[in-house]
């Protein structure tokens, strides 16, 4: 790849690294640095995360470990059922009720922002999250829990103290494929974040991630501009930061396996 | 007090999964409660207009339901060929297994706007640009977004889908039928082709199921390698543009001038392209699992 482009702006590999930190890309004296665009990524991410990881894992376990035999062939299609539901769909579901609902309910100056932006990614990595979690729990062998019971543990000790390390890498691999979804996804945030790109750590405030941004510019481009290429730049980011997770989660679901069955 | 805890905490994970479902229940209500408003048979068959303030949705069904046909026939025979490469022909040890299936793999954690531009890089700005100065030299007519690039780039996208679910049923139809074949003077060509593969029928037809509730739902990658905000005649040419129903119901939510009188016209959308990919994604979760009773019988 040149380190040069050769492009009318003027614009480079490095361009995207470059002070000042702000991403301004049609304006007379283009401004390219992705930094504000990857903290407004990780501040969506980080919301959903943390909305997202400790309800799935906890109806996870209930699936897993309490659920009746009969209501578990229930809950499980139904929110893999939430899994099927097209992201632009949850995305405009986001901006027509869920924005009001939390602008109402929060005070917030700002329909749209980083916040309900990270509610709405919430929806669609809670599917992602639970079904790798749940097969992870149900893999752990029945000798383990029998084993437990059989100490005069009760069910929720054995829960938490025998299956979940004993799935520990499974759960591990879910929470990262989780992540790793909320990164790329796109159409959710395009429509509910707000899409400006401000350089803040306030979840209360509109925010811009890099997959909006290719979304949201790349059809107004001038082919083979430096604005093109950085985008397409930006696209080569979100595809290695999803190919490290990627594997990392393939890592730890094959450490699962061997860890319970001892062979890949 | 140890029970209290215990009980506290099957409360809380109940509690848990409740919330979770409630959500679902509050999404698939709310759609469905205002987008049966307006909905009718005329909405279905009919075009948007004044500006899509009125008028019905036609042309995005039926440019989805022809990107699905095209995305179908390229990514189906492909991947059905990939998922009997590996589950039939592949050594676990050699490297081009390990290599295909790794890049399978990663294929499917890719983001969908990442095949956008794939699409928009490969087939548009490379192939495209060759079939033009080859054939149509000093025209412009592959070279730009159309329903032919839109597919491709949905192909390449759900490939991963259709090779692991064919895949799965591939290594679920039991070695005997093979060894039988094979004792017999079969071939493994043939084999493959006249006793694995059509007792893997119903494997092929979740796949490609599968395969199409995502093209439908995915507007990511046709964002700019082909969906059009409004034309006033149909596709009929591979390099023409389309409209496509996810692409319309971003258009209406963000692009919309008069927000209260789209409102209900995005909801029958937002309704249709839900019913959709559901009646879809049921009835390959029926055929798989009629599959897998088959498969343990």
């Amino acid at each position: 790849m040149p380190l040069v482009w050769g492009t009318s702006d003027g614009a480079t590999i490095l361009s995207p690294f470059r002070a000042p930190y702000t991403w301004q890309p049609v304006s007379t004296e283009p401004k390219y640095n992705v930094f504000p665009l990857i903290l407004g990524t990780l501040k969506v991410t980080l919301i959903a995360m943390l909305l997202g990881t400790p309800l799935a894992l906890a109806a996870a376990l209930y699936t897993a470990e309490f659920a009746p035999a009969r209501l578990r062939e229930w809950i499980k299609p139904a929110i893999e059922l939430l899994a099927g539901i097209p992201s632009v769909v949850l995305g405009s579901f986001a901006l027509m009720v869920l924005a009001t609902w939390v602008q109402d309910a929060f005070g917030l100056v700002y329909r749209l922002n980083a916040f309900t932006a990270g509610i709405a990614l919430a929806f669609a990595i809670i599917p992602i999250i639970y079904t790798i979690s749940e097969d992870a729990l149900t893999a752990v062998p029945r000798l383990y829990r029998e084993a437990s019971l059989a100490l005069g543990a009760s069910k929720a000790q054995t829960a938490v103290r025998v299956v979940m390390p004993a799935a520990i890498p499974g759960i591990f691999a879910a929470i990262i494929l989780g992540f790793g979804r909320a990164i790329g996804e796109t159409m959710i945030v395009l429509m509910v974040s707000g899409n400006s790109a401000i350089l803040s750590l306030d979840p209360g405030l509109p925010v811009r991630t890099l997959s909006a941004t290719i979304a949201a510019e790349m059809a107004e481009v001038v082919v083979g501009s430096g604005h093109y290429r950085i985008l397409f730049f930006i696209g080569v980011l979100l595809f290695l930061i999803t190919a490290t997770l990627n594997w990392a989660g393939d890592r730890f679901n094959r450490r699962l396996r061997e860890k319970l069955f001892g062979s890949a | 007090m140890r029970k209290f805890v215990d009980r506290t905490f099957v409360v809380l994970s109940l509690s848990a999964t409740v919330i979770i479902l409630s959500m679902l229940f509050l999404i698939i209500g709310n759609i469905a409660y205002h987008g049966t408003e307006r909905l009718s048979w005329e909405f279905i068959t009919s075009n948007p207009e004044n500006g899509m303030t009125a008028g019905g949705i036609f042309p995005a069904i039926y440019g989805t339901v022809l990107l699905v046909l095209l995305m179908s026939l390229a990514a189906v025979p492909f991947g059905v060929l990939v998922a009997i490469y590996f589950a039939e022909y592949a050594r676990a040890e050699s490297r081009l297994y390990r290599w295909t299936r790794m890049a399978v793999n990663n294929l499917a954690g890719v983001p969908s706007i990442v095949f956008g531009l794939f699409g928009l890089g490969f087939f548009i700005q490379s192939i495209g640009k060759a079939i033009d100065q080859t054939f149509y030299p000093g025209r412009l007519l592959y070279a730009q977004p159309s329903i032919l690039w839109a597919a491709m780039t949905m192909a390449v996208l759900t490939l991963p889908v259709v090779i692991i679910t064919v895949e799965e049923t591939l290594r679920a139809v039991p070695t005997e039928y093979r060894e039988a074949s094979l004792a017999l003077g079969a071939t493994r060509l043939q084999t493959v082709f006249r006793v694995v593969l059509p007792q893997a029928w119903s494997g092929v037809m979740t796949g490609a199921i599968l395969a199409i509730s995502r093209g439908a739902g995915e507007v990511a990658p046709v964002l700019f390698t082909g969906a059009a905000y409004f034309l006033p005649r149909y596709p009929s040419h591979p390099a023409d543009q389309f409209m496509h129903l996810g692409y319309h119901i971003w258009v209406l939510t963000t692009q919309s001038t008069n927000v209260e009188t789209t409102k209900p016209l995005l909801y029958s959308t937002v309704f249709v392209l839900l019913v959709l990919t559901f009646l879809l994604n049921i009835t390959a979760i029926l055929i798989r699992n009629r599959m897998r009773k088959w498969a343990t019988r």
